[in-house]
């Protein structure tokens, strides 16, 4: 089961780092939605990414697990730089980690079983037996035991976010990431769920990278917590500073207090019009 | 002015999807050729799968499509033949408008409807859902996972449907001529054996391959490109029958155009 890479480049990693974010930036046509982002997370860690709606946070997180490339700035991830891998050591780092996505994404056209196999299909010559093992294993570990011949979509939120879990975890990886694990979900199954991360992280050593902006979640996992705002960093800080932050901004994103939409008077005409900003007036981003 | 940005922005989105095309049918080609080698074999459990839900499923209505055809190409040959004393030589035109142009084209058009259809809505859902980007994030290439098994399920299914179409439509126009002018079935047969020539089932049979590979390309392309949700795969699910069928009848025309002349 332990997969090795493929590729060691050099590293200038710190030990215990195991997710190194320098200067990311990136663009969706001609508007900027990440701005030098700096992020460092650490073994073992809970770190937490909140902001508000159009903060960044979604988009960081896909360039985290590789779906998208940064325009500016390096990713490093276990020490590898995620701009400078061939297929086979891309390859070999998916192996290390595992990604729960906001609705699940399981295949609904695979029984939940076969959907927690697929990675150990994919990537190891492994029987049957060994793998319906592995797979009774990981249902165990997220409270779905029994549940492995259902389809998706006979599955309720929680359970389909908990398959979801286990699927990201069947391949033992070393970092988890998690998309709105509390959205949709009544507070008692998000409670259960922020239980569950708080499990994988302390009896499995992962280290768990999880997105959301619900307030009562972060605080009671996250080691550490990060706030984007606008696609730029706000703060990295544990959950007791960023608690008592005095920074007007964190304050109204924790007290869920709505900030009037800075609208650009010449962005918002344009819009209005159709018509393309003439040249000398500048996108939102560049003020 | 908008009617040139309409045209110009229509260009760019063609050429970009053609060039999407391309893009796709190389890397299946790529994971065909090499995934094995890589430890990323394109499963062959999962052609096989494609084999019988596209192949399997279309047989009843191939099967009545194609004997529909035969007959009426047989009443419209013997109608116009008979204006000239010619019916007897019916046969000639029956065997080689089904082999050659009716077979693969309604083959096509019918497996464009099902097949496209179904494989445009399927890859739209799941990108919608992120099931594309959870097999991303996984390490396996969609295009090995989803476009291949597709592309090479029905580059076997669509030549073997257009053959069945060939026996059935000879089989159900042999039988309406034989019934009309007082012609054995047998006779017909060996008339249309006689006149048939290897080529001419080649002919369809080519045709059917590169219909094949528009159906697929242009699901894939179309169910890879949604946006929005429900509305976007109907959208998606639209425009790959619209599309799939239209590529087809051109391409039909071009290649009987540099084939035959």
């Amino acid at each position: 089961m332990t997969a090795t890479l493929a590729k060691r480049p050099a590293t200038t990693a710190t030990a215990d780092a195991v997710i190194e974010v320098e200067r990311l930036e990136t663009h969706y046509g001609r508007r900027q939605v990440l701005f030098g982002v700096d992020l460092k997370v650490k073994r073992g860690e809970i770190m937490v990414i909140m902001g508000g709606s159009g903060s960044g946070k979604s988009t960081l997180l896909r360039h985290l697990v590789g779906l998208e490339q940064p325009t500016g700035g390096t990713i490093r991830l276990l020490g590898q730089d995620m701009n400078d891998l061939d297929p086979l050591a891309a390859m070999a780092l998916r192996r290390q980690m595992g990604v729960a996505f906001q609705g699940g994404a399981l295949f609904s056209s695979l029984s939940v079983a076969e959907n927690i196999k697929l990675p150990l299909r994919e990537h190891f010559r492994l029987d049957e037996k060994t793998m319906d093992i592995m797979v009774r294993l990981k249902l165990e570990v997220v409270n779905l035991a029994g549940f492995d011949a259902l389809m998706p979509a006979e599955l309720s939120g929680g359970m389909l976010k908990r398959a979801a879990v286990a699927r990201a975890i069947v391949m033992d990886p070393k970092l988890v990431f998690f998309d709105e694990p509390s959205a949709g979900l009544d507070p008692v199954v998000s409670s259960a769920l922020d239980d569950l991360i708080l499990r994988l992280r302390d009896a499995m050593g992962i280290t768990i990278v999880v997105v959301t902006h619900e307030v009562e979640s972060a605080f009671k996992i996250a080691d550490r917590i990060a706030i984007l705002d606008q696609g730029r960093l706000l703060a990295v800080d544990s959950v007791k500073n960023i608690r008592n932050s005095k920074n007007q901004r964190i304050r109204n994103l924790l007290n869920r207090v709505a900030e009037e939409e800075q609208i650009d008077a010449a962005e918002y005409l344009s819009r209005l019009t159709g018509v393309a900003p003439a040249p000398s007036q500048s996108m939102p981003h560049d003020r | 002015m908008r009617i040139f940005e309409t045209v110009g922005r229509g260009t760019t989105r063609a050429i970009d999807e053609v060039g999407f095309a391309a893009t796709l049918l190389g890397q299946s080609a790529f994971w065909l050729t090499f995934g094995a080698r890589r430890r990323q074999p394109v499963r062959s459990g999962a052609i096989f799968a494609q084999m019988v839900q596209m192949g399997t499923g279309a047989l009843p209505i191939a099967t009545l499509l194609s004997a529909t055809i035969g007959i009426m190409l047989a009443i419209q040959s013997i109608h116009t033949l008979r204006l000239f004393g010619a019916e007897s030589f019916a046969y000639v035109g029956i065997g080689l408008s089904i082999t050659r142009e009716f077979s693969p084209l309604i083959m096509g058009i019918l497996l464009a409807g099902r097949s496209g259809s179904a494989i445009a809505a399927r890859l739209s859902t799941m990108t919608i859902n992120q099931e594309v980007d959870a097999l991303r994030v996984i390490g396996v290439s969609p295009v090995r996972f989803l476009v291949a098994p597709a592309l090479v399920g029905l580059l076997f299914v669509l030549p073997a449907l257009t053959m069945w179409a060939n026996l059935v439509g000879l089989a159900a126009a042999g039988l309406f001529v034989s019934g009309s002018l007082d012609l054995s079935f047998a006779a017909f047969v060996s008339d249309t054996i006689r006149i048939l020539t290897a080529n001419d089932i080649i002919h369809g049979l080519g045709k059917s391959v590169l219909f094949a590979l528009l159906i697929v390309l242009v699901g894939v392309v179309n169910g890879a490109s949604v946006k929005g949700g429900a509305e976007g795969v109907g959208a998606a699910t639209t425009s790959a029958v619209v599309q799939g069928i239209a590529a087809i009848i051109i391409t039909d025309m071009l290649f009987a155009f540099m084939v035959t002349l």
